[in-house]
């Protein structure tokens, strides 16, 4: 299924919240944390990044991934650390209103 | 810190996240920078499938389908998005700096208030003074006049002498113009001897007079003026075959008769007679702001290119809108051609000597060198108010090293520094330009309101976007200007680490020195041209003042009687009414001298030929003089002199010889070497001689008038108004009221509002000069005490900066007193310079005032004595006070602070 608009963004700000990363790290712990349930393209995420930075809620620096290759790490800056925490919250209270909803029996059964 | 992010720290917190973000400069770079992330991303990915088994091909493939586009577009949707960041970024970064600067430089002028205040205080007053002028200039000189296509109108003038009855044509002469002409699509007029309040208007409760113009049936349409109401005239109502019409201006439209729009159609009463209202003018014609500057114009009314107008000699002045590609020099070719043609079919008219310009050159040509004048004025008073700031910025400066030094210490970059520095000179320059603008709002208010003043377009002047825009760009311009120098000597300081040091006199030190004096030197420089230039016009304006008039225009006042119709058709009646309201008014108590006359000198003119009887009928011998009808009694009431021979009396009517009385210029120029009194004289009809009066200037203040004839009332029917002129001990109010309450049984509504001094009247023709005079004089008062502050300012500099030297001079036996002559003769010393320099340039362009100046030549000695000596007090007050300080200071405690 399809992300919710702007999901996306709270999803990445959410994972370098653990510490700077480059794009398929955060690509990946994403896919491991959520069983690869959640459906986004890789050029999505990377533009995401771009997006991101742009509002200055990420900071990007070139740096040596673990197997010597050069990769662009992303790291949270604090006013991405701000908006992460409202934006967390704004979507936790969207989502269970949307469960409570849904929990309801339907009329016809 | 490396010298490659040397750019774009403003703090501290800033300085640490600037180091997480890469430094990208072109879009190439940021290009090849997405790409590598891409490539990056997806080496990773593949990396990672095949090392969970996959085959290279089978990851590769899979990568491509995570990625969700191919790997070419995918690389360029990235790139977009990557250059869209960095733009973004760069824009949100000069914007943070921004107003970051903004903040600091709001904080430390909060810290500083008098500076702050001060400056303000003076920035505003040069920009509102800059903004003022500018706004008229703009309106008199550079915008186009308010018709349609004003750059294909002309104005066509008879270039003969004799006034107005020299410049104006024949209604057969226009006529032929207007014909013949191809480089003019259609050529108009309107009748420039008209009378301020010529017509009475009544209506069922008031009776007022009202100023009606006679226009030809095109005028409206050659201007491009449409009513806003109504329509123009027909051509049936200015032939006079129709019924009597008129136009409205908005103003009395909206004054007089509440801006009803039902007016059209209606009738109103204008000299007892019913006349049809057909059209209001929109409020953006103004006939006085344009032709008669400080006249309030009621009404127009259509008059006939005809026969029975052409008989009444010289009338129109003409206005033409030029056919499409026709030149003004084409047309003025054209113009000459037809004239000549006239002259020769037609013996009996009257000279044309045409003159073409275009409508904007006429209009604007009288106002402009002192137009120019003001301009160049308010841009040295403007240079001097940077200097001053700029002096007072470099002393701040100076104080704030140890500030500067430390911000360098902190990693502030020398490009970074000079834009704060600058950005603070820019908030002072454009809090300035709001204090300037709100002057100016009110001086172009002010000015706008003064009717007092003879300037065209005056009353239109206001603050519009092209001022708006101009204040803009002046504040900019100004503030960088003031804010140079100091930025670049904090540059110097931060060259120097200034942190090791606090101590006097180092280099960077004397250069600062070296500016403020120079910056001084200036500021008197500019202060002397100022004072000289204001000097010239207000000794022209104390001469024009001073000129002998011919009459003597205190307490006395005049105001329009006219008779009403009836008593206007005989003579006999005239007569009656001319004596009842002379014997009237002479009775009153307080009323020292009292005449009627058709006309007030200053106030419109109309010239007759005349001719010493028995000289051959030849144009030489028929120069144009000034006419004028009274009454007797009106010599003596203006306060004109009677050189020889007598007043008119009473008796001198219908019945009794034609009389005249003559001008001196008159009686040489006919009569020279022998006694014109008693000779007789042709123009209307023959007349005798008998007074010969004293010249009176009739067309302007600083303009001899030339020849003048005076004609008495009860011998001619030839004039279009009867003013009365009253010289009296009583203040006007009371002599309005009287006036009213005696006149009653002869005029039963006298319109008291429309009482006038002559005192006004001749104010108002030296108001252009005044004008010129009072700001130009306001400017150099300006400048001088900005001069004076800025002396002030660097002695007292100076002062601090020295106190451990004067010190220790001190310890050692010098006496407060020689310090403090020490440093006023230094003081004096920079003045001379600057006034030098300033009198050198004064002397330059003074020349270019000559035009403006009156009795007074523009090298004239005193006045540049005086602007020296002047300066001089004020170097040695400037120097003195600060210097005083010299004598508190106590050496132990200089000495000790050194350390």
């Amino acid at each position: 299924m399809a992300l919710l608009k702007g999901t996306l963004d709270v999803l990445v700000l959410k994972t370098l919240s653990w510490g700077p990363m480059h794009g398929y790290e955060i690509t990946s712990w994403l896919e491991e944390r959520s069983n690869g349930r959640l459906d986004f393209t890789d050029a999505a995420l990377l533009q995401a990044l771009h997006r991101l930075e742009e509002r200055k809620l990420l900071a990007a620096e070139w740096g040596e991934t673990a197997n010597g290759r050069q990769a662009r790490y992303y790291k949270l800056t604090s006013a991405g650390r701000a908006h992460l925490r409202a934006e967390t919250a704004a979507l936790l209270e969207q989502f269970g209103a949307v469960s409570a909803v849904l929990a309801i029996a339907s009329a016809g059964g | 810190m490396s010298p490659r992010d040397d750019e774009g720290r403003g703090g501290i917190r800033r300085g640490v996240l600037r180091r997480f973000r890469l430094p990208l400069r072109t879009d190439r770079q940021t290009n090849d920078d997405a790409h590598a992330e891409l490539r990056a991303f997806l080496d990773e990915r593949i990396a990672a499938l095949v090392a969970r088994g996959m085959s290279t091909a089978d990851a590769r493939q899979e990568a491509q389908r995570r990625l969700g586009y191919s790997f070419h577009e995918a690389a360029l949707v990235l790139q977009h998005s990557a250059r869209t960041r960095e733009r973004r970024l760069t824009v949100r970064e000069f914007l943070d700096d921004l107003r970051l600067d903004v903040r600091y430089a709001l904080r430390t002028l909060r810290r500083d208030r008098a500076f702050t205040l001060f400056a303000l205080l003076v920035s505003g007053l040069g920009i509102g003074a800059c903004v003022t002028v500018f706004s008229i200039a703009n309106r008199v000189l550079i915008r186009p006049l308010p018709f349609r296509d004003p750059g294909e109108l002309a104005w066509i003038a008879n270039s003969g002498s004799g006034g107005l009855s020299g410049e104006t044509v024949q209604a057969f002469t226009l006529r032929d113009l207007r014909d013949g002409s191809r480089a003019f699509r259609e050529i108009g007029g309107y009748v420039p001897f008209y009378d301020v309040d010529n017509t009475a208007y009544t209506a069922k409760d008031e009776s007022a007079r009202l100023t009606v113009i006679q226009v030809t049936q095109n005028f409206f349409p050659v201007l491009g003026v449409s009513p806003m109401l109504g329509r123009s005239f027909t051509p049936d109502e200015a032939t006079g075959t129709g019924a009597p019409a008129v136009m409205v201006s908005y103003l009395t439209w909206q004054r007089r008769f509440a801006a009803d729009s039902g007016i059209i159609g209606t009738s109103v009463i204008l000299n007892e007679q019913p006349v049809t209202v057909v059209g209001v003018l929109p409020p953006t014609f103004d006939f006085g702001a344009v032709f008669a500057p400080g006249t309030r114009i009621d009404m127009f009314e259509p008059i006939p290119v005809d026969e029975q107008v052409n008989r009444y000699g010289n009338m129109f002045t003409m206005i033409g809108r030029l056919a499409p590609g026709a030149t003004v020099a084409a047309a003025s070719k054209e113009v000459e051609a037809i004239a000549k043609r006239i002259d020769e079919e037609d013996s009996r008219r009257n000279d044309f000597t045409p003159q073409v310009t275009t409508l904007k050159e006429h209009v604007s040509g009288r106002s402009r060198q002192a137009l120019v004048i003001l301009l160049v004025s308010v841009a040295v008073v403007m240079l001097i108010v940077c200097a001053n700031l700029s002096n007072l910025l470099l002393a701040r400066g100076s104080a704030r090293e140890r500030e500067v030094a430390v911000r360098v210490a902190l990693g502030a970059g020398r490009g970074r520094l000079m834009r704060q520095m600058l950005t603070e000179s820019m908030v002072l320059a454009l809090g300035g330009a709001l204090i300037g603008l709100l002057l100016a709002v009110i001086g172009t208010r002010a000015i706008a309101g003064m009717s007092a003043f003879d300037l065209p377009m005056l009353s239109q002047v206001s603050i519009d976007g092209t001022a708006l825009a101009f204040t803009t760009a002046l504040a900019l311009l100004a503030g960088l200007a003031f804010g140079l120098a100091p930025a670049l000597q904090l540059q110097s300081v931060a060259i120097q680490g200034a942190l090791k040091t606090t101590g006097r006199g180092v280099a960077g030190d004397r250069r600062g020195g070296w500016i403020r004096s120079t910056l001084v030197v200036a500021e008197v420089a500019l202060a002397c041209v100022l004072l000289v230039a204001a000097g010239l016009l207000a000794q022209s304006f104390r001469n024009v003042l001073d000129v002998d008039l011919g009459f003597r225009p205190q307490r006395v006042a005049a105001i329009r009687v006219d008779p009403a119709r009836e008593r206007r058709q005989s003579a006999e009646r005239f007569v009656s009414y001319i004596n009842e309201v002379l014997e009237r008014s002479r009775t009153m108590p307080g009323v020292e001298g009292v005449g009627l006359s058709d006309g007030l000198p200053l106030r419109g003119n109309r010239s007759w030929g005349a001719k010493k009887q028995g000289d051959a009928d030849i144009p030489e011998n028929w120069p144009n003089v000034f006419v004028r009808i009274v009454s007797e009694g009106y010599i003596g009431a203006m306060g004109m002199r009677l050189e020889r021979g007598r007043d008119f009396v009473a008796a001198d009517d219908p019945k009794s010889e034609k009389v005249i009385i003559i001008n001196e210029s008159l009686a040489k120029r006919l009569w020279p070497g022998t006694e014109a009194l008693g000779q007789l004289l042709v123009t209307d009809t023959v007349r005798r001689v008998v007074g010969i009066v004293h010249d009176v200037r009739l067309l302007a203040v600083d303009q001899e008038s030339g020849f003048e004839m005076y004609l008495p009332f009860r011998q001619t029917g030839d004039f279009g108004a009867v003013n009365l002129v009253v010289r009296s001990t009583l203040p006007p109010e009371s002599l309005t009221e009287a006036l009213r309450a005696t006149l009653k049984p002869v005029i039963p509504n006298l319109p008291t509002k429309q009482f006038q001094t002559l005192e006004t009247i001749v104010d108002h023709s030296v108001s252009p000069r005044r004008f010129t005079t009072m700001l130009s004089s306001g400017f150099a008062l300006f400048a001088v005490v900005l001069a004076l502050l800025g002396i002030y300012g660097v002695v007292s500099y100076t002062v601090n900066q020295r106190t451990q030297e004067i010190g220790v001079r001190m310890a050692l036996g010098a006496k407060p007193g020689g310090l403090q002559l020490r440093i006023v003769r230094q003081t004096v010393a920079l003045a001379a310079v600057g006034i030098a320099i300033g009198t050198l340039s004064a002397w330059g362009a003074s020349q270019w005032l000559e035009g403006v100046l009156f009795g007074v030549r523009s090298t004239d000695p005193v006045t540049f004595a005086v602007v020296a000596l002047l300066l001089t007090v004020v170097a040695v007050v400037s120097g003195y006070l600060p210097a005083r300080r010299v004598s508190r200071i106590d050496p132990l405690d200089a000495l000790r602070s050194a350390t």
